[in-house]
């Protein structure tokens, strides 16, 4: 049945650390996690329409104990700015933060008091993905963008971090 | 309504009402502080107005005007379909009577007023900062607030004070 | 064992519990802190912590001319954003005493009614999610996608749409426009009615709905509480009947109202909403009238492109509008 039958025996070989990146970037599990408007646009995406259960995420997770990418969806307000970094550092390593939208990129409209600009002043950032909101084709190629970058991430440097 | 509304004012609160403006067929009364209270409560109570619906309570600044803040009633009758509005002059420093009593809702708007403008609300059962945290400094609605986080390169009003800082 | 010491426990002593949920709690939709004191289960007291959200909006408008803070209106409910834009516009053309043509008014109505239907499926799908039904989400998600492919089509954007101008629209309606809310029309009755059919009987929604977050109508019109939640108190009350705008006068629908406030009543009036906006859609779908989509009043609405080619006049609108513009002193929003 299937690609098993012509198969047969053999072995594979491969680096550790390609096979580890490969295991990693094939089931990142995002944390359910929303802010403001680009929130409703990421649910959009997990749902039927866009699907985000082909590259292997839909497994959202409630906890941060239990994921591996933030999505920081919307706006970062001063008063949230601490449990955003809070949240960031319960996660476990390895973990990866996407900023999604103008607001968590730079600060998008609201130059003034009460938003963060760019949530990359608390949290290091891995992949910016624009738009306001941006629609979730584009969230989709932010991620597959992310999963390139996992790809080709070193084992070594990242304990060294 | 709008004129039974000021008669019947005019008649139990005299001395009470500063000024009276009417645009757009909403009405305005301006009154002093003092009296927010009593007035709103006649309002509410008296069978004919029963503006039983604080649709919105919100401040004004103006940083030209010598009583600096203005605190606007916005007032609704569900029951019988009509609004007036209200408001109250008050300068820095001082603090208006909290009509907290009279409708539970004004408990966070006056809230909010007290954290984006400073006015105190005199009775207020919890008048903490709502919308930012504790430790925040300022009261970011004033006019003389710095209206930008950071500075923007393209600015083309610069020089419209007080709107941009710096 | 002694009995003193049984006697003594058979009523022990009880002490609430305090516990902190939030801000980022697993069902974050909008961010919320509310700090819970519990009898074993009972919340016996809950203390909210708001501003997580705050946005700073009214500040960023007071830099900004009547035309820039259309897109701002969109990012305060970001779940019904023409709603948004309509409640700002209304309150310029008053201030402007400008009157939007019969044609730009039917679309709004249109476009705000889907609008109140997306806002509903988003309420209806999230709520049932928390509360442990995940096919309700991904059908009303579904739903929702037809709605925004129209947002997208008279817009160019899928939620923030800046669709409406003062005095009218940003541009006229296309051609698919009408086949495509009719598809919708056509549809999404049968949709409702797998929403009721999941939801409505289902022993599990019940016992997490009926009876919880009871609100009296006394308390309510005292706390400030409009709209579907007012109405499921059992107030008929509805703003679009007691002072209409944008001729929501001459469309028959009906108020639903609930009983008992809860929870449950809020489901059942927010369902019946949407039943009546597809009524309402239908009748303003069947009567668009012809003629221009904005009113073109000189100095506040830009002047059309040909227009600006070849009038001095209109150029120099069009300039004044663009460099200048309308600016506003102090902005709420409720």
């Amino acid at each position: 049945m299937g690609l098993e039958e012509h198969l047969g025996d053999g072995i594979l070989f491969t680096t550790l650390e390609k096979a580890v990146n490969w295991a990693r970037k094939s089931s990142v599990w995002p944390f359910g996690f929303g802010l403001a408007c680009c929130a409703i646009e990421m649910i959009c995406t997990f749902a039927s329409r866009f699907d985000l259960a082909r590259f292997g995420m839909e497994v959202t997770r409630a906890s941060p104990r239990q994921a591996d990418l933030m999505i920081v969806s919307g706006r970062v307000s001063t008063k949230m700015a601490p449990v955003v970094r809070q949240l960031y550092e319960q996660m476990p390593e390895p973990k990866w933060v996407i900023a999604m939208g103008a607001c968590a990129s730079t600060g998008g409209v609201f130059n003034n008091y009460a938003i963060v600009q760019g949530v990359d002043k608390i949290v290091p950032v891995d992949i910016y993905v624009p738009g306001c909101p941006p629609r979730p084709e584009q969230l989709i190629e932010g991620i597959i963008k992310l999963h390139k970058k996992i790809e080709k991430e070193s084992l070594k440097k990242k304990r060294e971090l | 309504m709008h004129d039974l509304i000021l008669k019947k004012l005019k008649e139990r609160f005299a001395e009470s009402i500063l000024e009276v403006a009417e645009f757009r067929k909403e009405p305005t009364i301006v009154v002093r502080k003092e009296y927010i209270i009593r007035i709103c409560r006649f309002l509410k109570d008296d069978p004919e107005f029963s503006f039983n619906f604080l649709s919105d309570l919100c401040a004004v600044d103006w940083p030209e005007r010598k009583p600096r803040f203005e605190v606007v009633y916005n007032l609704y009758s569900i029951s019988k379909n009509h609004r007036v509005r209200l408001k109250v002059r008050v300068d820095d420093g001082e603090s208006v009577p909290s009509v907290t009593s009279v409708w539970s809702t004004a408990d966070w708007h006056e809230r909010e007023a007290f954290d984006m403008f400073g006015i105190k609300f005199e009775g207020h059962p919890d008048l903490r900062r709502i919308l930012m945290s504790e430790d925040w400094e300022g009261h970011p609605l004033r006019k003389d607030f710095p209206l930008t986080k950071e500075e923007v390169m393209f600015n083309y009003n610069k020089d419209r004070p007080p709107r941009i800082m710096k | 064992m002694n009995v003193e010491i049984l006697k003594k426990t058979e009523k022990p002593e009880t002490e609430t519990m305090i516990l902190n949920m939030g801000p980022h709690h697993p069902s974050t939709h909008g961010v919320l802190r509310v700090i819970l004191e519990l009898d074993g289960e009972t919340i016996v007291k809950a203390t909210p912590d708001i501003g997580f959200l705050h946005t700073g909006i009214e500040k960023t408008m007071e830099n900004k001319t009547y035309n820039q803070v259309i897109p701002l209106t969109d990012r305060m409910d970001y779940v019904a954003s023409l709603s948004n834009n309509l409640a700002y516009l209304l309150a310029v053309e008053k201030l402007l005493d400008i009157q939007a043509p019969p044609k730009a008014e039917f679309v709004r109505v249109i476009l705000t009614e889907l609008t109140r239907i997306a806002s509903h499926l988003w309420w209806v799908g999230t709520h049932a999610h928390d509360i442990g039904a995940m096919t309700v989400l991904l059908y009303a998600v579904r739903e929702r996608e037809k709605l925004l492919d129209i947002f997208e089509l008279v817009s160019g954007q899928r939620m923030m749409t800046s669709y409406f101008r003062i005095g009218g629209l940003a541009k006229d309606i296309p051609e698919e426009f009408e086949p495509k809310v009719r598809e919708v029309l056509k549809t999404f009755p049968d949709k409702i009615e797998d929403y009721e059919n999941l939801l409505t009987k289902n022993r599990i929604w019940l016992n997490r709905t009926v009876g919880v977050g009871t609100i009296s109508a006394e308390d309510a019109i005292d706390l400030g509480v409009s709209g579907p939640v007012l109405r499921a108190c059992g107030a008929e009350w509805d703003i679009r009947k007691s002072n209409p705008y944008s001729g929501y006068d001459e469309f028959a629908f009906d108020i639903p109202t609930g009983k008992n406030g809860d929870v449950y009543d809020r489901y059942l009036v927010r369902l019946e909403e949407m039943r009546q906006s597809l009524r309402i859609v239908n009748q303003a779908l069947d009567g668009i009238p012809e003629g221009d989509f904005v009113e073109r009043v000189p100095g506040v609405v830009l002047p059309p492109k040909e227009e600006v080619l070849s009038n001095i006049e209109a150029l120099i609108f069009q300039f004044k509008l663009v460099v200048e513009g309308l600016s506003l002193h102090r902005i709420t929003q409720r």
